[in-house]
């Protein structure tokens, strides 16, 4: 079967999740939140939510507790570093391998 | 600005101007109701867009006029315009369109119904003014139909039939007619009825659009192999999109001939033709050539028919899509064949010659094809001129030569 | 009131799993930036990091619709936009155009200039990495003096960077504003002010290149504070003719406590062959650029 069942004729696309694949893939080390410390589940209000903001790839949600989207999160660290109660640690991911 | 009076009116849907080619042009695009206009001055084109500023000014074009700083982006402007759906006219020559290359291949790429007009100008350098076909002939490979008036009337009807043409098969359209002879010149007009424009082009309907309803995102990164949406569909590789553009191309043929037609029944000026022919029911020699210097060619057919040799012309109007088979047809009694042409791909030959040669090639057509490099930069090509190239050209033919090497220049070096 | 991470909206319109590498500060702004525009926008993009995150056909990153264009064209392409949106009788939508500094500074500056002048409008966004990232960090008119790149490899730049938004100012524009990544609040507010306004709007944004500048992708934010806390660069805006320090540009100068340039410039791997010449050369040009800064703003009593 051909392409011309997509039926563009210039090149349109449209949207999707995971454009460059599972971007989780890339990383070396997992955020792990400890909810104990992080604001927003201690207060079990709408608080801080300073990881989601500052997360470069929105794979933060904002909620209680903060959830952070394993399959496309790059690893970055952004949300550990900018974590005023230092909620979230850094963990290799070959400890989880196992 | 110098206005034309009215002559006469030939019927109440109709009247007869005299126009130069430039008004011609800006005539045909405010009676195809463009939407969007930009364009950059550059001589001889800037009475085009001196006329179209002075009609949204004065109220009788209802479009946006961009003045812009460049070429380049006058056909960005167009471009985005386009693709949200407005119908856009810009008009350059020359140094401009060489400018606009990229966005050229742009626009066919994203299939927009951009028309251009193009008067024909010679490029630098050195700098010259004046008309050659180099301009247009170097952008030939950028996904363009290319349509060469021959003269005024052709000028404004041809801008018509252009929005009919690229808005059916999502190609854009060069309208090309030279810097001068056509641009400067005035000649009688018969310009069409709004009424009856109307009820020829209908209003532009995208393929696509740009709206928040429904985000599509444009030209983005293509890669060499066919890849999957999100929703399964296989599309096209960077490859399949190109090749989708010379199927356009391919198939504009039928389109443009249709739209010809049309155009011929609604104001009896009919293009059904690709080309158009002076005596050729009886030619053993055929000019041919493109635009103004066609015309010039049929007073040299004129002076060879006068000296007992049968000659005829064939004037090229749709260099792309090239109407290969048609024109087989046409030249397949002649003998010789004399492709005079403006312009010149270096190292080889004219480019109308060649794609003439390669129209005939394997066509059982075995005519003498000779070529002639003339009036570049503007210099003058006189009838006389031509006729004794052709002269010359025939007693070349006495060596039996198919096809020479290199072009002969009608020039003093 | 005044946004904060915790009113700021949910929706998204940059999705996850894009390409951008890890750390991109330039992923983090544009997320705000579309947030500000609340998706009724179209956006058109050059050549550049953004096209990257914008996906391969057929799949796009972002769910507003955008039309990619050639690099010098952006202003152009912007024009366009808002020309046929006109034309079509559509005044809803926001026309974005956004670019690089290269696309920006460099090959896109005859085309802004000119849509500028013809106060074409829409809102024009440069994202500075200073350098040309997306093709592997050669220099840029934005790329600092003794910065190292692809294409000052030894040496590093022998030239200053230009300053591009003050170039737009020149050009009158209702509204001219500077923002950094770093601060994603500051420069959402930016945007939504820019909306409202009507004509040629510009907005410059800082954003930390951890590939480009050599600095870990963990001290995106970090690097950007700290180009903020040394003047290297400054948060402010011009709205109509009026000078204003914003967010965390106001308070170091509240504080009169900008820290030495030199903290900046070494925690990244581009600036490691500076002499000290070279660094206080730099030093003398924040200097003066944040001293103009505080005698055009009025509103630090």
């Amino acid at each position: 079967m051909g392409t011309r069942e997509c039926k563009h004729i210039c090149g349109e696309s449209s949207q999707g999740i995971g454009e460059a694949g599972r971007t989780g893939e890339w990383r070396s080390a997992r955020p792990v939140i400890d909810h104990d410390k992080c604001t927003p589940a201690r207060q079990n209000k709408p608080a801080c939510f300073l990881c989601w903001l500052y997360c470069p790839d929105a794979v933060i949600s904002k909620t209680i507790p903060v959830q952070i989207n394993l399959e496309y999160c790059k690893g970055c660290e952004i949300c550990a570093q900018v974590c005023p109660t230092h909620a979230i640690t850094m963990v290799n991911e070959e400890e989880f391998s196992s | 600005m110098k206005r034309s009076s009215v002559l006469n009116v030939a019927d109440r849907n109709a009247s007869v101007q005299i126009l130069d080619g430039n008004h011609a042009a800006a005539e045909g695009a405010k009676l195809s109701r463009v939407q969007v206009v930009a364009a950059y001055p550059i001589t001889p084109q800037s009475p085009v867009t001196e006329t179209l500023s002075e009609f949204v000014e004065e109220g009788n074009l209802n479009a946006e006029y961009v003045a812009v700083e460049s070429e380049h982006s006058a056909l960005a402007v167009c471009t985005s315009a386009s693709i949200v759906g407005a119908r856009t006219f810009t008009a350059t020559s020359s140094h401009g369109l060489a400018y606009m290359h990229e966005m050229l291949h742009w626009v066919a790429g994203t299939r927009l119904p951009v028309v251009l007009a193009c008067v024909n100008r010679a490029i630098g350098a050195p700098w010259n003014v004046l008309n050659d076909q180099q301009d247009s002939i170097s952008q030939r490979d950028t996904g363009w139909i290319q349509i060469y008036a021959r003269n005024n009337q052709e000028i404004l009807d041809s801008v018509i039939q252009a929005y009919k043409i690229a808005e059916a098969v999502y190609v854009p359209v060069m309208v090309c007619y030279d810097g001068y002879i056509l641009s400067h010149t005035e000649m009688p007009v018969d310009i069409p009825s709004q009424e009856d424009v109307d009820r020829f082009l209908p209003p532009y309907k995208p393929h696509t659009t740009l709206d928040p309803a429904k985000p599509r995102n444009y030209n983005l990164v293509t890669l060499a192999n066919p890849r999957v949406n999100a929703e399964g569909v296989l599309c096209h590789g960077y490859m399949e999109i190109r090749y989708l553009l010379q199927e356009a191309l391919q198939n504009s043929r039928e389109t443009i001939a249709r739209v010809g037609q049309e155009f011929g029944e609604l104001f009896g000026r009919s293009y059904a033709k690709m080309f158009w022919e002076d005596r050729l029911d009886d030619a053993d020699i055929v000019i041919v050539a493109m635009g103004s210097l066609a015309m010039e060619a049929t007073v040299a057919a004129d002076m060879l028919r006068e000296e007992g040799h049968k000659a005829g012309v064939l004037g090229l109007r749709v260099f792309r899509p090239f109407p290969k088979s048609d024109l087989v047809k046409a030249l397949k009694k002649s003998r010789l064949i004399v492709v005079f042409d403006k312009n010149i791909s270096y190292g080889l030959e004219g480019a109308t010659c060649s794609e003439i040669k390669s129209a005939l090639y394997g066509s059982g057509a075995n005519a003498v094809v000779r070529n002639f490099i003339v009036g570049l930069g503007g210099r003058d090509v006189k009838a006389r001129e031509l006729a004794d190239a052709v002269k010359k050209s025939l007693s070349s033919m006495k060596e039996g030569v198919l096809n020479n090497e290199y072009p002969e220049w009608i020039c003093e070096i | 009131m005044k946004t904060n991470a915790v009113n700021l909206t949910e929706t998204e319109y940059v999705l996850p799993g894009n390409r951008l590498c890890p750390g991109c500060s330039v992923s983090l702004a544009y997320r705000h930036i579309l947030k500000a525009l609340e998706g009724q926008v179209i956006v058109t993009v050059p050549a550049s990091c953004l096209t990257v995150l914008h996906g391969m056909y057929p799949v796009t990153s972002v769910t507003v619709p955008c039309v990619n264009t050639p690099f010098a064209s952006t202003g152009a392409s912007a024009t366009g936009l808002i020309a046929g949106l006109k034309a079509l009788g559509r005044t809803d939508l926001t026309v974005l155009a956004i670019a690089g500094d290269g696309g920006t500074y460099d090959i896109g500056i005859q085309a802004l200039s000119g849509a500028a002048e013809r106060q074409d409008d829409f809102i024009y966004i440069c994202y500075d990495n200073e350098g040309y990232m997306n093709t592997g960090n050669q220099r840029s008119g934005s790329t600092p003096l003794g910065a190292i790149s692809g294409t000052t490899p030894i040496l590093g730049k022998q030239q200053n960077q230009k300053d591009m938004t003050a170039i737009m100012e020149a050009h009158g524009l209702p509204y001219v504003a500077t923002a950094n990544a770093s601060y994603p609040l500051d420069l959402y507010d930016k945007v939504r002010k820019a909306r409202a306004i009507e004509g040629t709007r510009f907005i410059h944004v800082f954003t930390p290149c951890p590939p480009g500048w050599r600095f870990p992708f963990s001290d995106t934010i970090r690097i950007g504070d700290l180009a903020i806390q040394t003047g290297w660069d400054i948060l402010y805006e011009v709205e109509n003719g009026a000078f204003r320090l914003t967010s965390a540009s106001a308070s170091v100068a509240r504080k009169g406590n900008l820290r030495p340039v030199r903290e900046f410039l070494v925690e990244q791997g581009r600036f490691k062959n500076l002499t000290e010449e070279q660094i206080n050369q730099l030093q003398d040009r924040v200097n003066a650029r944040w001293q103009r800064c505080l005698d055009r703003a009025t509103d630090l009593s």
